[in-house]
């Protein structure tokens, strides 16, 4: 078995140095080395969406992406979402309009959802739908999700 | 479009509570928007290892031989289990809530032992340091497999000489064992009236064949199980389950050991929609523990999840139907031959009650056919059978429709059936909903909103789903601060604990935060059954009323006892008790809890039930969509959901419900299927391949609750998780008819099934 690699990232503001197999995933190192499991496995080829981070700010699968190639990059997981104790408006929106049954996509389309009002303040329904065709949810049909992202367009717009 | 009194969700509400049919945040949604909620697979224990599952490549295939050793010698390797390693399971049933199923295929599905019966099915278990390490020893099993030809679909195992997958299976002839083996488990029939007399009497008969593919439930989280077989004996389980109990007792059953020796801690469950009934993972790695003596955690993959659970029924149904031409329906037959998968237990039963339910039709026969293929053992989705069911009945009504001139939600109308109409297969209907659903469908501004333009069409379907009762336990202690712990035994898929703790604060006058629900493990919490048949609101709910009312008669006499008055002179309303006896005296919920202790010590209320009184939900859709008649593609224009949902305690979670089920229903109408090679190995088992609809390819789906209260529930409720999955694939059928004039018999109506009726219909060689 190849030596385990040292890596030194940035995951939700904070420094973060571990070691992993150079086989290992950047998911498999957030949930089982790093500890955060808020990233969830839905399927572990790129398809669900479930384990979405942002990777110096873009949105990628983190189970397509290998841990050593977070050497030197910001990660953001759903970890970092929140501001302290309180909620990001994107969660507590989700709360208010029911925009999760299960759960287990949620993560995932909660950090997906922030990057895209990050550069779009008031994004379009066709545009929520596109950005989040690479999330996976089987439980709302999407409808509630989509509201509620629209929801927390609103609110982030309202509080600047 | 007609959109001046159109909301895209309504409630038609009966009746108003005061914390029943508000909208509170659920209690568990900080942890899951925060990514702190702890799913089976987040678990993590001192000492855990890592388990892997061998799989057979061969849909149907002798196993002559397992050499394991050189796996055994793998240095990261701890533990490897095969099927020798279980005990012979004998003739024994075990119940899994929703019926029982002989110990030796819930055993052989686990580890396959003789014969493997399906590509996917389980030949040997690994457990290793590392998930890495153990999927490499998986390599190092060396099986040696005599290739057998594979069956795949029911007519073809059906015929004389097809492949026999279970020697010793024989055929239930009506009810009779029978000597013959074949891959048909069971034959039954359902009669009423008079079926040749029907047809004799009917202007107009249709009679149509259909076919629909096998579909997966999709739920995103893959299965997964953590078990230590502990140094006392006891096997300690966590893991994502529908039933945590139904768990436990198929697991000691496997193991024979008592159930007492099995404890199950319920993690939270990213969807099951019926796939996380059965029992998959816990007794093998449980196996894993005892010789290793580590805990083991196993997690399914998505290829394992498509090839190696429960997906639903592949079916052939032949349905023939007669109307008068006044529109009144006089006969109905369906022939349904449903696949089981590899172990029978096809869910051709519950098709076949829900058939012809929404029909108030004098003459039924209905044959029904559980038939073993080499495909992966079936299991629940969500209404399970009625959905291809619905689609053959629901488009012959709407040719009917078509060839009697009638509006299609009319002639429904005309033969709906109501409080006291006999189904075929015996039960008389209690007050149902299904006239209130199809009024409120052609009331809706969307029925009657104009559709223009080339290649688009409207579609209608009903469904009826019969929903269960099924027993559940719950208790619930009164703290000092005027909340209240509800423990309960539901696993939670979609906000129950809080359509739970709104029925606790409705009787208790308390608000719905102040009630903390907890979904319980299997030692803390009374025998509850599977969280399936849309029965948790319901039944689990009947729990919980009764556990309140016991706290609030608790509360009543220690009251009296406190102001020295006769029990039955305290009143409790709204959260306050009051008495007029001489004084007048009055304490509140919350103010009377502080004093608990210091008058005679806590309260705990209890409840263990088994609720007759279930109440049957009826669905409906109407449904816009544009045919690309170039590619077969059908787009979605505008969706609406009707379901009767009794009262909705929580109206975005039913809302909820709905549309999600109405999604899965459109997944399998337009694109889901497994597609199968002929030797039995599926093509498409990723969810890139597979193709569940993504947020792109959908409207918004409006929702319409009616609410038409069940008796057998004190605050009405039906239950609403299954029913809506049922109409979709009719009403996108129909929609496409009225779109480009083809009927489809077939699902997925994927853009292929599309041109080709398309090119039937204009002779166009394909």
């Amino acid at each position: 078995m190849p030596r385990k690699v040292q890596v030194q990232t940035k995951i939700n503001g904070e420094e973060v140095e571990f070691l992993c197999e150079p086989r290992q995933s950047l998911l498999e190192a957030l949930r089982d080395i790093v500890g955060l499991t808020g990233s969830k496995e839905g399927c572990n080829d790129g398809n669900c969406g479930a384990c979405t981070v942002l990777f110096d700010g873009r949105i990628v699968t983190s189970c397509l992406v290998l841990a050593v190639e977070a050497e030197g990059k910001q990660i953001t997981t759903i970890e970092g979402i929140a501001m302290g104790n309180e909620l990001h408006p994107i969660q507590q929106c989700f709360l208010e309009g029911a925009a999760l049954q299960c759960g287990v996509c949620t993560p995932g389309i909660i950090v997906a959802a922030k990057a895209l009002l990050d550069q779009d303040s008031n994004p379009s329904e066709e545009k929520i739908r596109l950005w989040l065709a690479n999330n996976l949810c089987r439980c709302t049909g999407y409808d509630k999700i989509v509201r509620s992202v629209q929801a927390a367009a609103e609110r982030m717009q309202e509080a600047r | 479009m007609s959109t001046q009194n159109y909301e895209p969700n309504m409630v038609l509400s009966t009746t108003e509570f005061d914390v029943i049919g508000t909208r509170p945040v659920r209690h568990d949604g900080a942890d899951k928007v925060t990514g702190r909620a702890l799913y089976g697979a987040d678990i993590e224990l001192s000492g855990l290892i890592h388990g892997a599952i061998l799989r057979s490549p061969h849909a149907h295939a002798r196993i002559k031989s397992v050499d394991t050793s050189e796996a055994e010698a793998h240095p990261a390797v701890r533990a490897v289990v095969t099927s020798a390693d279980l005990a012979d399971a004998g003739d024994q049933m075990v119940d899994l809530g929703e019926g029982a199923m002989p110990l030796k295929f819930l055993r052989g599905n686990v580890l396959a032992s003789g014969k493997a019966l399906y590509r996917g099915h389980a030949i040997a278990a690994v457990a290793a340091t590392s998930l890495h390490d153990a999927q490499e020893a998986l390599k190092l099993i060396k099986v040696e497999y005599e290739v057998l030809p594979a069956t795949l679909t029911a007519p073809d195992a059906m015929r004389d000489g097809a492949p026999i997958l279970h020697e010793d299976l024989k055929t239930t002839e009506l009810g009779k064992p029978t000597d013959k083996v074949s891959n048909v488990s069971n034959h039954f029939q359902h009669v009423k009236g008079d079926i040749e007399a029907g047809f004799a009497e009917a202007d107009l008969v249709i009679e149509r064949e259909f076919n629909t593919a096998t579909v997966h439930q999709g739920y995103i989280e893959p299965h997964n199980t953590t078990v230590l077989w502990n140094n006392d004996g006891r096997v300690q389980i966590w893991c994502s389950s529908q039933g945590s109990f139904t768990i436990r007792d198929t697991t000691a059953a496997i193991l024979e050991m008592p159930v007492s020796q099995v404890k199950v801690t319920p993690m939270e469950i990213g969807g099951g929609f019926g796939g996380k009934i059965p029992v998959y993972l816990e007794p093998v790695a449980a196996v894993l523990s005892k010789k290793s003596g580590h805990p083991v955690k196993i997690v399914m993959s998505r290829a394992d999840e498509f090839e190696a659970t429960g997906p639903t029924p592949g079916s052939r149904i032949k349905v023939k139907m007669g109307v008068r031409n006044d529109g009144k329906m006089v006969a109905a037959q369906a022939w349904m031959a449903y696949e089981a998968g590899a172990y029978p237990g096809a869910m051709v039963v519950p098709g076949s009650m829900c058939v012809f339910a929404a029909y108030d039709i004098e003459n039924i026969l209905i044959d029904g056919f559980d038939v073993v293929v080499n495909k992966p053992s079936t299991a629940a989705y969500r209404a399970p059978g009625a959905t291809n069911a619905a689609f053959t009945t629901e488009t012959i009504v709407d040719e009917m429709a078509e060839k009697l001139g009638i509006d299609p939600l009319e002639l429904r109308l005309k033969n709906a059936a109501t409080k006291g109409t006999r189904r075929a297969d015996g039960p008389k209907y209690p007050r149902i909903g299904c006239v209130e659903v199809l009024e409120a469908m052609k009331n809706h501004p969307h029925y009657n909103a104009p559709l223009e333009g080339p290649n688009r069409g409207r579609g209608v379907a009903i469904g009826f789903w019969f929903n269960v009762g099924l027993p559940s336990s719950c208790s619930m202690s009164v703290n000092a601060d005027g909340t209240v712990m509800l423990i309960e035994g539901s696993p939670d898929i979609g906000g129950t604990r809080t359509s739970l703790a709104m029925q606790a604060a409705e009787v208790l006058g308390i608000a719905v935060g102040d009630v903390r629900p907890t979904v319980a493990d299997t030692d803390s919490v009374g025998f509850t059954a599977v969280t399936g048949g849309s029965r948790v609101t319901f039944a689990t709910g009947i729990a919980v009323i009764k556990a309140a009312r016991d706290v609030r008669d608790q509360m009543s006499q220690r009251v009296a006892r406190i102001w020295g008055v006769k029990e039955e002179d305290v009143e409790f309303e709204k959260g306050v008790f009051t008495s007029n006896n001489g004084t007048k005296n009055s304490i509140t919920f919350k103010e009377l809890a502080k004093q608990l202790s210091s008058s005679g010590g806590p309260i705990v209320g209890r409840a263990a039930i088994n609720p007759p009184g279930v109440g049957g939900s009826f669905s409906g859709n109407i449904a816009d969509v544009e045919v690309d008649p170039e590619t077969g593609k059908v787009t979605i224009l505008r969706f609406t959901a009707f379901q009767d949902a009794g009262k909705a305690v929580h109206p975005s979670y039913v809302e909820g419900q709905m549309q999600g089920g109405s999604v899965q229903g459109i997944g399998w109408a337009l694109n889901e299927e497994y597609f199968m090679n002929p030797e039995g190995k599926m093509m498409n088992s990723s969810l890139l391949d597979y193709r569940m609809p993504t947020s792109l390819d959908l409207p918004m789906i409006d929702t319409v609750i009616i609410e038409v209260p069940n008796p057998g529930h004190p605050y009405g409720v039906r239950g609403v998780g299954e029913a809506n999955i049922i109409p979709p694939p009719a009403a996108l059928a129909n929609a496409v008819y009225h779109a480009v004039g083809v009927r489809m018999d077939r699902l997925p109506m994927n853009p292929v099934a599309v041109m080709e009726a398309i090119w039937e219909k204009e002779d166009v060689p394909a």
